[in-house]
């Protein structure tokens, strides 16, 4: 007779634990019931993002970039798993690498983005980028994993905190990256991921206060309205593309801070 | 080589006017011996690096002390620690029984030395001294409207009068930090010269409560000022906020205690109270104290740890050196 | 006598407090007996071999190949082999995994390296465990991220790989210097041919251990151990494209001497004779720390070394006093002991150097100072010095003596200050302590150094650029600059 096995529950992840939603409600994907998220809960998650985010943006940029790869090592030793819940091996490691791409630009920004400027007066100038803050994140439906890792890496990599929405049709994919992010050495609340439906949950991170940029790549034609509500306090709207991989995705999410000093004895 | 002027270390007083206790109108803005044309050799005010002075204190604490050296370091550890219990809930009986363990840390080790002091409340002071008759064993009482300091200056000075007159050996004060980041340095100054008169003969430590001060610069001038009034010992904390006894906190305030030591001769002590915990961290704050200013300083006279779970974590420690065994809370008295 | 009065007996007198020796256990490495030359993923027996030693004790380690013409001559032709056989087409992508992994492997065996390193150096394990290994790994991680990413640190310049690079490292940071050398050569797409120092090849024979557990595809990466003449035959080969030098002035100009008209790519670190310019408002024990870190850090074996120290003079004898106060608690000894703070001298040639400079310094005039500690009987060592009354013109204050001997200056203005910073031939490093913002700036700008510490001194990292004006070399290794000594650009 054939064993039976265990089946996963598939949750939330928030502050780097699993909790179900406090709604309670979960819904039919890809065969199982999945965690429906609610509004209280992405609330809790921009907080926790909140929180957590200044500690993330403090670490070394070596650390961040040696965090990311260390996730990317998590999600190599998961490659049947992940494999079994998207178009199949080659797209798992395309997002393997791609994780590996922008784990080493961590070190690298302000080369490339920032600088001296050479005013004209005694003065020293530099500009050098910083991380917006809380960034939300809606995840595209194809590619399931793909897609979610060239989303959520740029914002990750500049050290802002992500809360992201996961495809509402293809969420598994999610939750098993949701897992490896949790054994990845990335702090609790730097990265959570609800699932649900995208119609609850993408108009309150838009027009959540405390949210600093929305990517709306899995916006699936609510873009219009969800810009709408970002204006309340100024959010930076991307419209993220799922399928590129750029220094100026990075970008995107970082605030350019300018400072002068005088130079003289 | 110039001549300076080192005045004998246990005159403080001569360092002021004779009639001192007249109102602060009086007080000079700035202490004596600061005043222009400047002295020629004095402790430098001056600024403090903060990221080369945390590097210098986390290089520091990277000693490797072990052995001889490390079962050294914590009895020196025991004889420099004052004891302390300062909770509202202190009774008679939680102070009797703190006492009894001061004196005797481990009953199943009498080779064990006893702590320098207990340091509690003024009104536990009686109990205190009752059981520490004899023993070697000094009462310390904060005072001062501790831990705030936010009391006017003749209350606070008349709870130094009180508290010694309870029979107080040592008096642990707190410094106006609300005078001190306001400007108001007269102010702080006259406090402690005045609360030095109101000791008598108990000796003053002078607490400058450092996580309030904001900055390594602050602290450096505190230190300075604190000393300028009289203090026998700076103590870095009241042990009732976060951050305390930090290293780098630590190091700068024996920095500013070398200092004073090297331009004018006088020896002032310090006190690290606060935060710390463990054997390890304690061992740690007496390597800073041995660099900085050498084995001279390594005796209750000068130096102090305030602590009170920390003791039972160095006998285990001491105990693991015996034995070789790591140990467990059970076979220690929690007082 | 009653148990209280024992107790009351023990007067609490203070007491001298020895740390007890603190060894860092040598059993994390095992040396081999000899080593050949790893070149193509394998080891050649060597033809000739010598004996590398722990200069701490004199005590024999190993022995290493002495490379001859052929080794070089097959190494070389392992790296072209190598470089023409895919490595430069593989994606960038794919060279970066590689050397992430050598990163993570030098992590993963981390105290291992840096007991050897000690062990084989004379450097204080401290220093190996707490600044080589972290700044070995950080920098193959740093470079790995580049390696496919080239189009955007030059754009529109189309960047390729050179070839065959050949390096020479020196002996004072030697897998340091190793990783500075490999990581951005290899993340340009080139192959290399590596010569570690004379005195120090066993952590580069490590290395290739490493290399195999990374499995980094044969000849990509050579070493070669040896002398001068190994180095020589290095920078003449015909087949090397590109030859990166670490070392003295002295053989950097033979070495652009030999390679004139060739047609070589050349990138030189070299001497130097930092300036260490402390003004009367910096933040005095900071400052000490400073001065003390910047030149006995290594035991002054350190190119970058901050060996003039121009004090301002209105602070100079307070700062004399506490820098000679502080150096009486500098720990000289053993190099594996966790507590030393200055090991030993490198080989007895370096010693002798030293001792020479030292007393033409007190020939000319200068004060010596040395704190008193005991030196022990074998190994090669020197006692942190100090020499105050320093004249410009005397041989100590222009001559590098790469050891813990520091020349004390005054001046009296930022002008002056600079004017004698720059007066030398070197141009590596420079030192400023003061707490205003704006002479700092002011310093910075017109110090003719490659790199200017403002309140700290010998701090590293992969991502800052760091090398040298005038005769301290050209090059810069470190940063986004570094990648361009290792490119070729079709513009």
């Amino acid at each position: 007779m054939s064993r039976l096995p265990v089946k996963k529950t598939y949750k939330l992840f928030i502050g780097g634990a699993f909790p179900r939603s406090e709604s309670g409600r979960t819904y039919e994907a890809e065969g199982q019931n999945v965690a429906r998220g609610s509004r209280k809960d992405a609330r809790d998650a921009v907080r926790v993002a909140r929180a957590a985010q200044p500690g993330w943006a403090a670490a070394t940029a070596y650390n961040r970039g040696q965090v990311l790869y260390r996730l990317a090592e998590m999600v190599e030793a998961r490659v049947p798993e992940f494999a079994e819940l998207c178009s199949g091996r080659d797209e798992v490691e395309q997002a393997i690498d791609r994780i590996v791409w922008y784990a080493g630009w961590a070190d690298k920004l302000p080369q490339v983005l920032g600088g001296a400027n050479p005013v004209a007066g005694p003065y020293f100038n530099f500009t050098i980028p910083e991380p917006t803050g809380v960034v939300a994140v809606l995840a595209p439906d194809e590619p399931p994993l793909l897609g979610l890792v060239t989303r959520l890496l740029p914002p990750l990599v500049g050290g802002n905190a992500v809360v992201a929405v996961a495809s509402e049709t293809r969420p598994l994919a999610a939750v098993e990256l949701a897992e490896a992010i949790a054994t990845s050495d990335l702090p609790g609340g730097v990265v959570n991921l609800l699932t649900g439906f995208r119609k609850e949950l993408a108009p309150i991170l838009a027009s959540h206060m405390d949210v600093n940029a929305l990517d709306v790549c899995g916006s699936d034609g609510d873009a219009p309205e969800l810009e709408r509500l970002a204006a309340e306090n100024v959010k930076r709207v991307v419209h993220g593309r799922a399928d590129v991989q750029s220094p100026w995705e990075i970008a995107s999410f970082l605030e350019l801070k300018t400072v002068w000093h005088p130079m003289g004895q | 080589m110039t001549e300076r002027r080192r005045p004998d270390p246990g005159a403080t007083r001569s360092l002021k006017g004779p009639n001192y206790t007249q109102n602060m109108a009086q007080a000079p803005v700035v202490p004596t011996g600061f005043e222009l044309p400047l002295e020629p050799r004095l402790p430098r005010i001056g600024s403090v690096d903060a990221v080369a002075l945390e590097e210098r204190a986390a290089s520091l604490a990277k000693r490797s002390i072990k052995k001889d050296a490390k079962v050294f370091a914590l009895e020196l550890a025991i004889r420099v620690t004052d004891l302390t219990t300062l909770e509202g809930a202190d009774t008679p009986g939680k102070v009797a029984a703190l006492s009894s363990k001061a004196i005797r840390p481990d009953p199943s080790d009498p080779s064990i030395p006893s702590c320098a002091a207990i340091c509690v409340y003024p009104n536990l002071v009686p109990t205190a001294r009752e059981r520490l008759q004899g023993t070697g064993v000094k009462v310390a009482a904060v005072a001062t409207g501790f831990p705030s300091g936010q009391y006017p200056t003749a209350i606070k000075v008349a709870d130094v009068r009180s508290a010694v007159e309870l029979g107080a050996d040592e008096i642990d004060m707190v410094i106006d930090r609300g005078a001190f980041l306001s400007g108001r340095y007269a102010k702080v100054y006259d406090e402690v010269v005045r609360v030095k008169e109101a000791c008598g003969d108990a000796h003053l430590k002078v607490i400058l409560e450092t996580g309030e001060l904001g900055t390594y610069d602050n602290v450096r001038r505190a230190t300075l000022l604190a000393i300028a009034g009289g203090a026998d010992f700076v103590k870095t904390s009241t042990g009732k906020i976060s951050p305390a006894a930090t290293l780098p906190v630590s190091l700068c305030m024996l920095e500013t205690v070398r200092d004073v030591h090297e331009e004018t001769g006088r020896r002032v002590g310090f006190k690290a109270a606060g935060g710390i915990r463990q054997a390890k961290q304690a061992i740690q704050h007496l390597v800073l104290v041995h660099e900085t200013l050498g084995p001279d300083w390594l005796t209750p006279d000068l130096y102090r740890l305030g602590a009170s779970s920390l003791l039972n974590d160095i006998l285990m420690q001491l105990r693991k050196e015996r034995t070789g065994r790591y140990q467990g809370p059970d076979y220690f008295t929690l007082d | 006598m009653s148990e209280l009065d024992r107790k009351r007996d023990r007067t609490p007198a203070p007491q001298d407090w020895t740390y007890a020796p603190a060894p860092e256990s040598r059993d994390v490495v095992s040396i081999a007996e000899q080593y050949g030359h790893f070149v193509g993923g394998e080891w050649l027996e060597p033809a000739e071999t010598y004996e590398t030693i722990s200069p701490s004790s004199e005590e024999p380690l190993a022995r290493v190949g002495q490379g001859m013409q052929q080794d070089v001559d097959r190494a070389v032709g392992a790296a072209r082999g190598a470089f023409a056989d895919g490595w430069s087409s593989l994606p960038g992508s794919e060279r970066a995994k590689y050397l992430f992994r050598i990163a993570r492997l030098l992590q993963e065996r981390a105290r291992e390296f840096a007991v050897l390193e000690s062990l084989n150096g004379g450097k204080p394990i401290k220093e190996s465990r707490d600044v080589d290994l972290p700044l070995a790994a950080a920098h193959f991680f740093y470079y790995a991220g580049w390696a496919d990413k080239l189009e955007y640190a030059f754009p529109n310049r189309r960047p390729r790989a050179v070839g065959v690079a050949g390096q020479i490292i020196p002996w004072n940071f030697p897998l340091l210097m190793l990783s500075w050398k490999i990581a951005p050569a290899l993340a340009c797409g080139n192959t290399v041919v590596l010569k570690p120092a004379e005195t120090t090849p066993l952590t580069a024979l490590l290395f290739c251990d490493v290399l195999r557990q990374a499995e980094l595809p044969p000849g990509v990466v050579n070493i070669v151990t040896g002398d001068g003449r190994t180095g020589a035959a290095i920078v003449e080969h015909p087949d090397v494209d590109k030859i990166a030098f670490t070392g003295s002035t002295e053989v950097g100009k033979a070495i652009q001497r030999q390679l004139a008209g060739t047609g070589k790519k050349l990138t030189l670190e070299l001497g130097g004779k930092a300036a260490n310019i402390v003004f009367d408002d910096c933040a005095l024990d900071q400052a000490v720390e400073g001065i003390v870190n910047g030149i006995y850090f290594n035991q002054g074996h350190v190119c970058c070394a901050g060996s003039r120290l121009f004090v301002q003079e209105s602070i100079a004898e307070p700062l004399i006093e506490k820098l000679k106060r502080r150096l009486t608690t500098l720990r000289v000894g053993d190099p594996l002991d966790k507590n030393t703070d200055v090991g030993a001298i490198n080989s007895a040639m370096q010693l002798d150097k030293i001792k020479e400079l030292v007393a033409a310094g007190v020939e000319e005039g200068a004060e010596i100072y040395q704190p008193p500690c005991t030196l022990p009987e074998k190994g090669y060592w020197f006692a942190p010095t100090v020499f105050t009354n320093v004249a410009q013109s005397y041989r100590i204050a222009q001559e590098e003596i790469f050891g813990p001997v520091l020349s004390v200056l005054t001046f009296r203005t930022p002008e002056e200050a600079v004017e004698k910073a720059n007066n030398t031939p070197y141009g590596l490093s420079a030192g400023v302590w003061t707490e205003k913002g704006s002479r700092i700036l002011w310093m910075a700008q017109r110090l003719r150094a490659g790199v200017v510490w403002a309140n700290t001194f010998n701090r590293f990292d992969p991502s800052s650029p760091f090398g040298g004006y005038k005769e301290s070399g050209f090059g810069r290794e470190g940063g986004r600059h570094g990648l361009e000594p290792y490119l070729r650009f079709d513009e």
